[in-house]
């Protein structure tokens, strides 16, 4: 298995962090940690992944033949369920938070500080 | 059919029952009157803490798996999803009941506006919560946390009126959240290498070999619950949530939610990775020291500073939540089970003591410290709750955070750690002089109302409705009993006895794994019996009080500097600590991203010098 697809997982890994720390959009960093999230995809479906293999259906194919990993997939499956619900919520809080201060700006929201 | 047959197919009613009520309060939300919806949430709740006290029973000689839909393992693989039934996971579980009961009642006063969709987040929770202390499956796992997460964002900002309500809960969540991304990673990590989910699958398969990426899965795993945890660097949001969630929430959250972080870094180590770090346990044990003492003294000191009551009892909860880090970083069950008694002791005391700023906030209509001064002069009863909670946190005998004090000093001497007694003592002293000075201030009317002016105000609105012209024995009653729980349950004989069982039959790792993958009918793992002197801790636990009410004394008296005065490194590092805790979220995600990238590199360096 080649390197490259863990190289993009830590990538879409990084790259989304680094937009979550700079954001200034409430909007915008929620999107930024979809990005985070989609580094769990790439990674959860390359360890699956095998070179030749074909989709998990086994039915009519003779025993042996080579599949990728199913488990995986039903993981990242669970993943972007439980994802979409946390996502979901965090736009609902944005949305709040902008009806009660006029902004989505982090930096201007600083009342927790101390 | 034998008892332990009928036992085994009652071990799903702490998940469904709780889910199972939820779904149907949430479907019928519109037509359920109120206190309809208050009497069916209890109901479950009780169903709950019923069955994991009967689970708890069975257990008491021999724990058991139990696999749903009857998938268990052939030749030592596992396909199914399996509850290990032990009996520190059941009595976990039901201090989790309790805690969620005791939310209930006082939400029966609660403000009227808010529907049945509070009490199907909190059964969601609830759910969430036991299935996290149940599970044997690492997926399985991840799911219960991210469910637990889902429904505590949504409870921290559940004050939709308040703006500041929604910023605590998106620091909360979007910290949460990326926490919970590392610890997918690091099932990923381990599902790569041994091709199981399962707990104690993946703990035989790996066996004793470590290299990178186990040891990095680890870190992964360790980095994702400890930012559940509130973990210095990772426990910024903690303060934030607590300062604008709900009361109820306060309790659960403070109460059991982030100690459930810690619970789940043992259970992944004493499942998984006790063969694979059997070599660099020194390495492991010295990290861990370190951010649990960090952890500690930042919590006490951020502590002391605050004016606002929840936030107070927050960085009081962060400084003990690094304790209990401590007590796990010894790698000892003796360590563990005084780990677990902390837990038991510190929620409840914790749990009360929210309570109790709940009434103020209920009867005054505030948490602010400053502006509650003397106002509470003729309640001295609901008083009485922050005195015993105070020396709860200082873990005074006969508390149970006392028991747990002492089991973890006696760990720590066995390994030649000395000092720990010092750090519980100081932690308690600062966190206990805290609450003992909102006493004097509130309850006494001492103190003036100027020489706090650290800490900022965040206004607060009332939670509750009806007459606030007295205290309803809802809130007080319950907060009673669970300092007096804390007081009375030490006084139960064989109770350290039990959770030294519970601790050693948790640590036992090759036991555990073919009660799982062999379906082995395994008794508990009994500690060896020995005494061992109460003396250290004792003293240990007096100077911190002693400390704590010359410090509360002091703070509260003209002696204490006025802000101008105050010596200047102090007044530095205070400043510094301050201007970390920024309220703003990508502030907080850097410290995680730099926190988790220097546990690595350390725990590596670490394993380097200790020797591959």
């Amino acid at each position: 298995m080649s390197l490259f697809p863990y190289l993009v997982a830590a990538w879409l890994f990084c790259i989304g962090l680094y937009g979550v720390v700079t954001s200034r959009n409430f909007i915008h960093l929620v999107m930024c940690l979809a990005v985070v999230q989609s580094s769990t995809y790439v990674l959860l479906l390359t360890i699956g992944y095998r070179i030749g293999g074909m989709p998990p259906v086994f039915a009519g194919v003779p025993v042996g033949t080579p599949a990728v990993d199913p488990v995986v997939q039903a993981l990242m499956l669970t993943d972007i369920v439980v994802e979409a619900t946390v996502v979901a919520l965090l736009l609902s809080l944005a949305v709040q938070v902008h009806k009660g201060t006029g902004t989505l700006n982090p930096d201007h929201l600083r009342e927790l500080q101390g | 059919m034998s008892l332990s047959s009928i036992v085994a197919h009652i071990t799903a009613l702490p998940v469904a029952t709780p889910l199972g009520t939820a779904a149907v309060l949430a479907a019928l939300n519109k037509f359920l009157p109120r206190r309809m919806a208050d009497t069916l949430a209890i109901l479950a709740t009780l169903v709950t803490l019923f069955t994991e006290t009967l689970l708890l029973y069975s257990v008491r000689s021999q724990p058991f798996v139990y696999w749903y839909g009857g998938w268990a393992p052939r030749s030592g693989a596992a396909l199914g999803i399996c509850f290990v039934i032990d009996p520190l996971s059941c009595a976990l579980a039901m201090l989790i009941s309790v805690l969620v009961l005791v939310a209930f009642v006082f939400s029966l006063r609660y403000f009227d506006s808010i529907g049945t969709m509070f009490h199907v987040l909190v059964l969601g929770f609830l759910a969430a919560m036991s299935g996290f202390a149940f599970t044997g499956d690492l997926f399985n796992l991840f799911v219960f946390f991210e469910l637990m997460s889902a429904s505590a964002f949504a409870l921290c900002g559940y004050k939709n009126e308040e703006t500041t309500a929604q910023q605590g809960a998106l620091n909360f969540a979007i910290t949460n959240t990326i926490g919970a991304f590392l610890v997918l990673c690091g099932i990923a990590m381990l599902y790569s290498r041994t091709g199981a989910l399962n707990m104690a699958q993946i703990g035989r398969a790996l066996g004793q070999q470590s290299d990178a990426t186990v040891i990095t899965a680890f870190v992964f795993l360790l980095v994702g619950f400890y930012v559940k945890a509130a973990i210095f660097p990772f426990h910024f949001w903690l303060a934030d949530a607590h300062a604008v969630a709900p009361t109820p929430v306060c309790i659960l959250l403070s109460g059991i939610m982030v100690q459930l972080g810690v619970y789940a870094v043992a259970r992944v180590y004493w499942a998984i990775m006790a063969g694979p770090f059997a070599a660099h346990r020194g390495a492991l044990m010295s990290l861990l020291l370190v951010i649990g003492t960090i952890t500690s003294l930042l919590g006490a000191i951020m502590c002391f500073g605050q004016r606002h009551l929840k936030r107070l009892l927050a960085f009081s909860t962060i400084s003990h939540t690094g304790l209990l880090v401590i007590g796990f970083a010894l790698l000892d069950p003796h360590a563990l089970s005084g780990v677990a008694l902390y837990v038991a002791g510190h929620g409840l005391v914790k749990a009360s003591l929210f309570i109790g700023a709940g009434i103020l906030l209920h009867r005054y209509g505030s948490v602010d410290e400053l502006e509650l001064r003397g106002r509470a002069q003729r309640h001295h009863f609901s008083g009485i709750v922050f005195l015993l909670g105070a020396l709860g946190l200082a873990g005074v005998p006969p508390n149970l955070t006392f028991l747990g004090e002492h089991a973890i000093d006696h760990a720590a001497t066995l390994v030649h750690q000395d000092w720990i007694p010092v750090i519980f003592a100081f932690s308690g002293a600062i966190t206990s002089a805290a609450v003992l000075r909102v006493y004097g201030r509130v309850y006494l009317g001492w103190g003036d109302r100027e020489s706090l002016r650290t800490g900022k105000q965040i206004p607060e609105e009332r939670e509750t409705a009806g007459p606030h012209h007295r205290i309803p024995a809802v809130m007080i009653l319950p907060a009673f009993l669970m300092v007096i729980a804390a007081l009375g349950l030490t006084l139960t004989p064989k109770l350290r006895r039990a959770a030294e069982t519970g601790a050693f039959t948790m640590a036992d790792t090759a036991a555990y794994q073919s009660r799982v993958l062999d379906g082995a009918h395994l008794p508990n793992t009994f500690a060896p019996p020995g005494q061992t002197a109460l003396t250290p801790t004792l003293i240990s636990t007096s100077c911190a009080i002693v400390f704590g009410l010359l410090l509360a004394a002091w703070s509260l008296s003209p002696l204490w500097p006025k802000q101008d005065v105050i010596v200047r490194p102090f007044k530095l590092v205070m400043g510094g600590l301050r201007s970390l805790h920024s309220g703003h979220v990508g502030d907080y995600v850097a410290f995680l991203t730099l926190g988790a990238a220097a546990i690595g590199i350390v725990l590596g360096l670490l394993i380097r010098r200790f020797g591959m």
